[in-house]
């Protein structure tokens, strides 16, 4: 299970910076998904080691986690990033969405009239 | 447990959704983004003399205990920036009165300006670092909002890299936290400098540690991540853009002395001579991009990144020598650098250009805002007796005590040039005969020339009053550098191990 989901974040990854390379804003915003996936994946990735069907609770009667119990903090940790990174990537989209309106176009080379002397 | 820690946090945030419930009303609006800005401004001087006398402040949030809840926590860096960034917020406040149009007051300037104003003080309080890349997240969309208020083609092109640029910074930052989680287990900074000290495998820190200075450092717009920086700060609002160049590279300065300094503090003297590397090319970089420009703001928005460098150079020299005048040079440049924006923006807003050739004859026409210029630009260039002289002085005596005599001779010369290009501005705005026919413009008002004023003359404070200002400067370096002090004012007597451990008995 680790393995497999090291490749997938690697994947996102390769795919992610690949895309954000390119010079299409829309690419540049998939691009950005996808790192930020691959961002949450490898959280969930450094836990204590993944557990299959286990909880991540305390029990009530002793008050200490049972042995083999889900780590709690990467799944705080990535509910957090994706809330983050799902209002940040909305905004993004808006403002890509506005510039390629005023700009008429979508390639990045074009967006350049704040760079010139 | 100093609970009052949350304050400056409460406020901004209530007051913000306050103004934008009534952002119809802009008087009130305004009188309630003043009032916020005043009591984090009271609170942090306070804070300041609170710590000073008795050291750091840390409280829990929600009462759980230390390594396992979110710490807040305050040591002298932290009040420092506190206290410049509701300074430097209420300045732009006040410039703002003067120049900002109705409809972006309308369009919630002031409940962003507060949102911008509460992230950058939970980034200053926070002592977990995923609560740190929180924070970090709060003030970028407060900044995305304010840096594309207006909706002109510019903000939106300048926008989009500003807005991309930082969300890839961002995931750098997240993917180093959570690498950092899995390496130590914890994400209490306390918890963590004690824990990476102690730890065996000191090259997969290292790696670690490259992705915060990666994330922070495109944050802080060092070279060779910079390019965003002068391709939007120019954009938007002068005011918006006076308190960005002021203080937003300059939170990225402070999350890499926090992070570098206390959390991977064994990591510090490997990768000392990376970081004053790249702070000596973000150094000339940006004073080579200055003298190119031919705008105000853009020769501005060059000189934060050439700036940038100053400060990054505090840090690489890894002492507590080195850190004194790092922090000394932050506190004085965030002051120097949002007056210099502010006075340049002055005479824009006056003439409506910022284009040195069409500008002109301002030296005659509003001569007080001239010599403002000058104070603030001889400050930015070291003159003694003036605050960027001890900063740069500071520097400069680290540096060769520990004899790195190439970024020492980097440091003096980038002055010069910098004296260069304030001249260039002084030249070609203030000094030479305008082309065109000035007698037209309006003249400016004690609304446009206040914010400056007053600082100009903290700046000038900063420097007659140079040896209390090292004296805590000096205090705030020691107090980053201090990790096992740090365990035990947040998590005990024995450290946030001793802590963990009695638990899981």
């Amino acid at each position: 299970m680790n393995l497999i989901l090291s490749l997938v974040v690697g994947t996102l990854f390769a795919g992610g910076i690949f895309l954000v390379l390119r010079r299409s804003v829309v690419k540049l915003i998939l691009g950005l998904v996808l790192l930020s996936h691959g961002a949450h994946l490898l959280i969930f990735l450094m836990g204590d080691g993944l557990v299959k069907a286990r909880t991540p609770f305390v029990r009530a009667e002793t008050g200490v986690a049972p042995p083999d119990s889900a780590d709690p903090l990467v799944q705080a940790l990535i509910l957090t990033a994706i809330v983050i990174s799902l209002g940040l990537l909305t905004f993004v989209m808006a403002l890509a969405y506005r510039a390629d309106q005023a700009v008429g176009s979508d390639n990045l080379d074009d967006m350049t009239s704040t760079d010139q002397l | 447990m100093a609970h009052h820690l949350f304050l400056p946090l409460i406020v901004p945030l209530v007051s913000a959704g306050v103004a934008t419930i009534i952002s119809g009303r802009r008087f009130w609006a305004r009188v309630i983004a003043v009032a916020a800005t005043l009591f984090n401004l009271g609170y942090s001087v306070w804070l300041l003399a609170t710590i000073a006398a008795t050291g750091r402040q840390v409280t829990q949030a929600g009462g759980w205990a230390a390594p396992f809840g979110i710490t807040l926590m305050a040591d002298g860096l932290s009040a420092i920036m506190l206290l410049l960034t509701a300074l430097l917020t209420l300045a732009t406040i006040m410039f703002s009165l003067a120049t900002l149009d109705a409809r972006q007051e309308r369009f919630y300037y002031y409940p962003l300006l507060l949102l911008l104003m509460f992230g950058c003080s939970g980034a200053f309080l926070t002592g977990d670092l995923f609560n740190l890349y929180v924070w970090f997240e709060i003030l970028l969309v407060a900044s995305f909002g304010l840096i594309t208020l207006g909706g002109s083609r510019a903000q939106l092109e300048g926008g989009l890299k500003y807005v991309a640029l930082n969300l890839f910074g961002s995931l750098c930052f997240l993917v180093g936290a959570g690498l950092v989680y899995g390496v130590a287990g914890t994400l209490n900074m306390a918890h963590l400098a004690e824990r990476l000290n102690a730890i065996q495998e000191p090259t997969l820190v290292t790696a670690v540690a490259g992705f915060f200075l990666i994330a922070f450092g495109s944050k802080a717009a060092l070279a060779p991540l910079f390019f965003w920086l002068p391709t939007s700060y120019h954009t938007p609002s002068i005011a918006v853009t006076a308190l960005f160049g002021g203080l937003l590279s300059k939170v990225g300065i402070y999350a890499l002395y926090r992070v570098f300094g206390t959390v991977f503090q064994s990591e510090l003297g490997r990768l000392a001579p990376l970081i004053l590397a790249v702070a000596g090319v973000t150094m000339v970089v940006g004073v080579i991009g200055a003298m190119a420009q031919i705008n105000v703001r853009r020769i501005l928005a060059f000189h934060i990144v050439s700036q940038v460098g100053y400060m990054a150079m505090g840090l690489g020299l890894a002492s507590v020598a080195g850190l004194t005048a790092g922090i000394l040079f932050m506190a004085h440049n965030i002051v120097v650098k949002t007056a210099l924006f502010l006075i340049g923006g002055a005479a824009e807003h006056l003439t409506g250009t910022g284009d040195l050739k069409q500008l002109g004859g301002m030296a005659r026409r509003e001569p007080f805002l001239a010599v403002l210029w000058l104070l603030a630009s001889f400050a930015l260039v070291g003159i003694p007796p003036l605050s960027g002289f001890f900063g740069k002085l500071g520097l400069i005596q680290a540096g060769v005590a520990q004899e790195q005599w190439l970024i020492v001779a980097v440091a003096a010369g980038v002055s010069l040039f910098t004296l260069f290009s304030m001249l260039k501005i002084w030249n070609e705005v203030f000094w030479k005969k305008a082309y065109s026919d000035m007698s037209r413009l309006p003249r400016a008002g004690a609304g446009l020339l206040a914010p400056a004023v007053i600082l100009v003359a903290v700046s000038i404070a900063m420097g007659l009053g140079a040896a209390p200002a090292l004296e805590y400067s000096a205090f705030a370096a020691e107090q980053v550098f201090d990790a096992a002090g740090l365990a035990r004012d947040v998590c005990g007597a024995n450290g946030c191990d001793a802590v963990e451990l009695a638990v899981a008995r």
